[in-house]
């Protein structure tokens, strides 16, 4: 039972992982209509941002929970501003080849000066160890890295659904024009959400990189698993994305326990599933 | 919303006689290449890719399908082929027809599940049917992992033509390759290649004129992935290996850039793109990583600026159907 548990508490860490990108993923194309191929590059960005400010700057864990989503983000919105913002108005799928062609460049500037092996970066002090919860025993820092990204996920979740500046954001979403008849600066408003989205993923990456190490390409094939978890989910609903997210990490957890064999496809067998059951995905609208 | 190819020509005048002008310098081209010193093995790969390149370019192009899996029917098919010539001792032929045979059951299934969404979903699901494959031939023995499928066999084509004859070999592909894209000029000028392009401009209103528009865009799914998959057994016989290079999705991508650099919706764009890229490939081995930053570049670049890519602006130049 206890190999159980650990691998519960394993899928729920990849959920987490799962739902802060999926979430990012779901926010920018509900403004920009782009699938951002560069999320996972952009994800490992965060993790080599904390990185260098513990190994340049001697900037710890904690500062940089906050230093490098904003970093990343801000980097994510020059990005927007010069590149993806001309592609308004063309087909959706030109976003898809730009931000996959951003993925590439990103990554392999990464692989060349760090190779393609993992850097190491240490759990903070004050989450080092772990506690017997009589069942199991639980690391502290994965424990905290799934009840953090759960408060930041439904923080996300209250921004957009229950504050102004979401009100306006999901109105945008379904009238642009509209919107900015009122007075509202769309422009800016779809930049801003791009650094939104891409700041998430960042924080996922600075989330994990003490247990899955700092690589040039952790990024590259996670990515791939969670445009087969926003297929699934739909990228109508925020919360859907959010419970998806976690659902199908939990899923993979129990996969890896039951047959372990199937631990890398579960995810993408579950998709051919839903596709053939219900094609618009589990909270998706009709398109 | 801009389509995503340039048909502010198709009804150019005598577009295919422009064309089969085009064929003719082409064909003539690729057949004194023996005879030119230049280095047989890279046309060869780069031929493949050529074919492999029209197949994905008669999904997009015509249909307006982007498949971000299509390394998925090159991967299966090499595995199929290498394994019949290998294991099985079958004779080119045959492991040729295997291989292509399997790429079309691969088409069907993944096109039945691929087409119930459109779009970005589409290409999002096909990525993700590629990469489901790319983990199966991980673990799967006959494959054998990391080191692939080694070693193959050429043996004679028909019992008659020495494959392992480089001359030979060139000719036995530029004929597969010749044949793969004449199939892919004549759909896309068949009725059905018209239904196809209405479908690419208006979905809706396609369905409402009555054409079953899923079972066009399935059959143009198995089609296409039918040829990538003749484009892969006839790789095996270039490379000698079946790899787990070839179901990765950087080859996907990379199919997708060397269509995008040629020319989206063009006949010879995927063609012109493919020995671009290959060429680009075999000058930058020496520097590692800095060849995927390039392609980066290069996918950036086409997207933002050279959207019609080579052909397609050579074809606006020139007023004429390329």
């Amino acid at each position: 039972m206890q190999a159980l548990y650990a691998q519960l508490l394993v899928g729920l860490i990849n959920g987490s992982f799962y739902a802060l990108l999926s979430l990012g993923l779901a926010v920018i194309f509900g403004m920009l209509n782009i699938i951002n191929f560069a999320h996972g590059a952009l994800y490992m960005m965060g993790a080599f941002c904390a990185y260098f400010l513990l190994n340049l700057l001697n900037i710890g864990y904690w500062p940089a929970l906050i230093l490098a989503p904003i970093a990343v983000g801000i980097f994510g919105m020059i990005l927007e501003r010069t590149m993806l913002q001309w592609l308004s108005g063309l087909d959706h799928l030109y976003g898809l080849l730009l931000t996959f062609g951003m993925a590439l460049i990103i990554q392999g500037v990464f692989q060349n000066y760090f190779g393609s092996s993992g850097l190491p970066y240490s759990i903070p002090d004050a989450l080092k160890g772990g506690m017997n919860l009589g069942f199991m025993y639980l690391p502290i820092y994965r424990g905290w890295v799934v009840i953090f990204s759960l408060v930041v996920c439904l923080a996300t979740w209250y921004l957009i659904e229950r504050t102004r500046l979401g009100a306006n954001l999901r109105a945008a979403t379904e009238n642009p024009t509209l919107v900015r008849a009122f007075g509202i600066n769309v422009p800016r408003m779809i930049t801003l959400t791009y650094g939104l989205g891409v700041g998430l993923a960042a924080l996922a990456g600075v989330l994990s990189a003490p247990i899955n190490q700092v690589r040039p390409l952790m990024g590259a094939d996670l990515i791939i698993v969670v445009f087969a978890v926003v297929v699934i989910g739909g990228m109508g609903s925020i919360m859907g994305s959010i419970v998806t997210g976690f659902a199908l990490g939990v899923i993979e957890g129990l996969t890896k326990y039951f047959y372990p064999e199937a631990s890398n496809t579960v995810v993408f067998v579950l998709m051919v599933l839903v596709l053939l059951v219900k094609p618009s995905g589990l909270t998706g609208r009709a398109n | 919303m801009t389509a995503l190819t340039d048909d502010t020509l198709a009804a150019a005048p005598h577009a295919i006689r422009d064309e089969m002008i085009a064929f003719g310098i082409m064909t003539a081209l690729l057949l004194i290449v023996p005879f030119t010193g230049v280095y047989p093995f890279f046309v060869m790969q780069a031929l493949c890719f050529a074919l492999l390149a029209c197949s994905f370019n008669l999904l997009i192009g015509y249909g307006g399908l982007l498949s971000f899996g299509h390394a998925m029917f090159l991967g299966t098919a090499g595995y199929v082929s290498a394994h019949a010539l290998k294991v099985w001792g079958l004779t080119p032929e045959l492991a040729i027809l295997a291989g292509t045979a399997a790429a079309a059951g691969l088409g069907v299934i993944t096109g039945l599940i691929a087409i119930r969404r459109q779009g970005i979903y589409f290409a999002m699901i096909t990525l993700a049917l590629s990469q489901l494959l790319y983990f199966i031939y991980l673990q799967t023995p006959f494959t054998h992992g990391e080191d692939g499928i080694q070693g193959i066999p050429q043996g004679r084509l028909f019992g008659l033509l020495n494959l392992s004859n480089p001359t030979v070999l060139y000719y036995v592909i530029l004929a597969g390759f010749l044949i793969g894209f004449l199939l892919i000029f004549r759909t896309i000028n068949s009725p059905f290649g018209e239904v196809l392009k209405a479908i690419r401009e208006n979905e809706q209103r396609a369905i409402s004129l009555g054409y079953k528009t899923d079972q066009y865009k399935l059959l143009a799914f198995i089609l296409s992935g039918t040829l990538a998959g003749f484009a892969g057994a006839l790789k095996v016989f270039v490379a000698q290996n079946a790899s787990l290079t070839d179901v990765h999705w950087s080859m996907s991508g990379e199919i997708v850039l060397m269509t995008l650099v040629g020319g989206l919706g063009t006949i010879f764009g995927p063609v012109v793109g493919a020995f671009v890229i290959t060429a680009m490939q075999q000058y930058l081995a020496g520097y590692g990583q800095w060849v995927t930053v390039i392609q980066g570049v290069i996918f950036v670049a086409c997207v933002l600026a050279f959207r019609r890519g080579i052909i397609g602006e050579i074809a606006h130049l020139l007023r004429r159907s390329l």
